[in-house]
Formats: structure tokens, C-alpha cells, sequence
């Protein structure tokens, strides 16, 4: 049943990316050139996304076991330290040049476009890189 | 600053924006998970327990098929130069894991649930990526 419902929360995920124009990179370029000719639509996909997301983790928080009787995995970490600040700060860059990000690269590679396969393979060395480094981090950082 | 008001899909966004908001309530509340895809793809294969990570994986990459059932892909604008792609998935990947989250993680399901550091890393990756399309565009040019 986990299994289930794990498909089917990737499956209206990936609608919903489709359908609000997240994967098409050129819209979130579009979105994200505030010098230029400035397309909000992206505003609106935080705007709506949020505003029932909203209401599942409030539900959520109040609970200690899923609906599915799963243990309830909410991150823990409060601290905002150097690794979130500058992995978010690469992501960003990362975002920016292409205006892709993993979901909707999953989606494209998915409907066969070249680009994406290619920047899909990229994006998994790169969260391999970070596998290798991840130890030394944990110790000097 | 224009807006672009040809382009700009109100509807359309805040619905598919509800439904990426209906599934993150949905992998919370039933399976106890954050739908974040930077972490569910990079503990792919890196996590032994955890097959709802596939599942997920599967459905997301399945769904522009069942779209399809309904209406013809949309358009995917890849006008890019080549070089672009290696180079921004590469710090795509390698950035999410270590801020460890992306605009799912962090950016829906983080703010979500309000939390802090999930409000610094959404504003840390907008700036940078508002800051990288106006290098791109406005100083390098295309």
C-alpha cells in the first residue's frame, strides 16, 4: 500500500509540474529574469502549492504515525549552518543557468528529451560527488 | 522590469501548483515522508531500506504519459547552448544534497511546514538564481 501511494504522490507531482509550466525550463528562466520581459506564473505555482501544503503539515505535525501507520519523518534540523547556505546558493546558480530543477528533470528525461538525459546525468554525479565528500564535511564543517 | 502577460498562465499554475502542494500533503500524511526530490533520488541508491523511493520515482516519471492520455505534452523550451546542461545539472545535483533540499524540498514542503531553515534556503536559491539569469542575460548577453 506504502508503494501505492508512494506512485501515486509522484504521479500527481509530476502532473502538477507539467500542468503550472515548472518543467518547462524556459518559463522558469522566463520567471526568473526579473530584468527582463518578467513572466510571475511561477509565483503562483509556490502560491497554490503552498497554500495546501499548508494544511497537510499541520495535520502532519500533530501526528507521531503516517495514516499508513508509518513512523512520521519530519526533519529534525533547526540550525542554518554553512552547508545549507552554500548548497543552496550552488542549486540556485545550477537552476538559474538551465531552469531546470530535479523534479522537472526527472519529468522531461522522462518524455525523451536529449537535454534533460543529459543534465539528469550530470544532476546524479553531482549528488554522488556530495556522497564522497559528505564525511570529510561532517567533520570539518 | 516588463511583465510578461502573454505567457503568464495564472490558472493553469495555481492549479498545477495545488496539486504538487495535494501530492507533498499526500507523501506526508500517508507514507510519513517529505516529498523532496533531491533527497529521494540521491538515497536511490544510497539508502538500502526504502522502496517508496522508487515508487515515487516511477510515478513522477510516469506521469507525463497519463498527462499525455489528456492533452499533448507541453512545451519544454530547451534553447540552451549544450555546455549549459552538464554544468548546471552537475551543480544542481551536488548543490541540493548539500543544502539538502531543492524547490520541493525546501521550497514546498519546507515552507509548508514552516521552517526555518527551509525560508533561508528558498531565499539563498531564489537570489542565486535570480542573480545567475541576470548575469546570464543582461551582463554576458546571449
Amino acid at each position: 500500500m506504502a508503494f501505492f501511494t508512494a506512485a501515486l504522490a509522484g504521479v500527481i507531482l509530476g502532473i502538477g509540474l507539467l500542468l503550472s509550466g515548472m518543467a518547462n525550463p524556459g518559463k522558469v528562466q522566463g520567471f526568473l529574469d526579473l530584468a527582463g520581459h518578467w513572466d510571475p506564473s511561477l509565483a503562483m505555482v509556490m502560491a497554490g502549492a503552498i497554500a495546501v501544503g499548508v494544511v497537510g503539515f499541520a495535520i502532519a505535525k500533530r501526528r507521531t504515525h503516517s495514516l499508513l501507520k508509518l513512523p512520521m519523518e519530519l526533519p529534525a534540523a533547526t540550525v542554518v549552518d554553512r552547508k545549507l547556505v552554500i548548497g543552496s546558493a550552488l542549486f540556485g546558480i545550477g537552476w538559474g543557468l538551465a531552469g531546470i530543477c530535479p523534479g522537472p528533470a526527472l519529468v522531461t528525461l522522462a518524455m525523451g528529451i536529449p537535454q534533460a538525459i543529459v543534465f539528469v546525468a550530470a544532476m546524479l554525479v553531482g549528488m554522488q560527488l556530495f556522497h564522497l565528500i559528505q564525511k570529510q564535511l561532517r567533520e570539518t564543517w | 522590469m516588463t511583465i510578461d502577460l502573454i505567457h503568464f498562465t495564472f490558472w493553469q499554475s495555481l492549479a498545477g501548483g495545488m496539486l504538487i502542494g495535494l501530492a507533498a500533503s499526500m507523501l506526508i500524511l500517508l507514507n510519513g515522508r517529505i516529498a523532496g526530490i533531491s533527497g529521494i533520488v540521491g538515497n536511490l541508491f544510497n539508502v538500502r531500506q526504502g522502496a517508496w523511493r522508487w515508487a515515487f520515482v516511477i510515478g513522477l516519471l510516469l506521469s507525463p504519459y497519463l498527462y499525455r492520455l489528456i492533452e499533448a505534452f507541453p512545451a519544454a523550451q530547451f534553447e540552451l547552448r549544450w555546455p549549459v546542461y552538464p554544468i548546471a545539472g552537475l551543480l544542481v545535483g551536488l548543490g541540493s544534497r548539500l543544502g539538502s533540499g531543492c524547490t520541493s524540498g525546501h521550497g514546498v514542503c519546507g515552507l509548508s511546514r514552516l521552517s526555518k531553515r527551509s525560508l533561508v534556503a528558498t531565499l539563498v536559491f531564489m537570489g542565486t538564481g535570480f542573480a545567475t539569469v541576470y548575469v546570464v542575460r543582461h551582463m554576458i548577453g546571449r
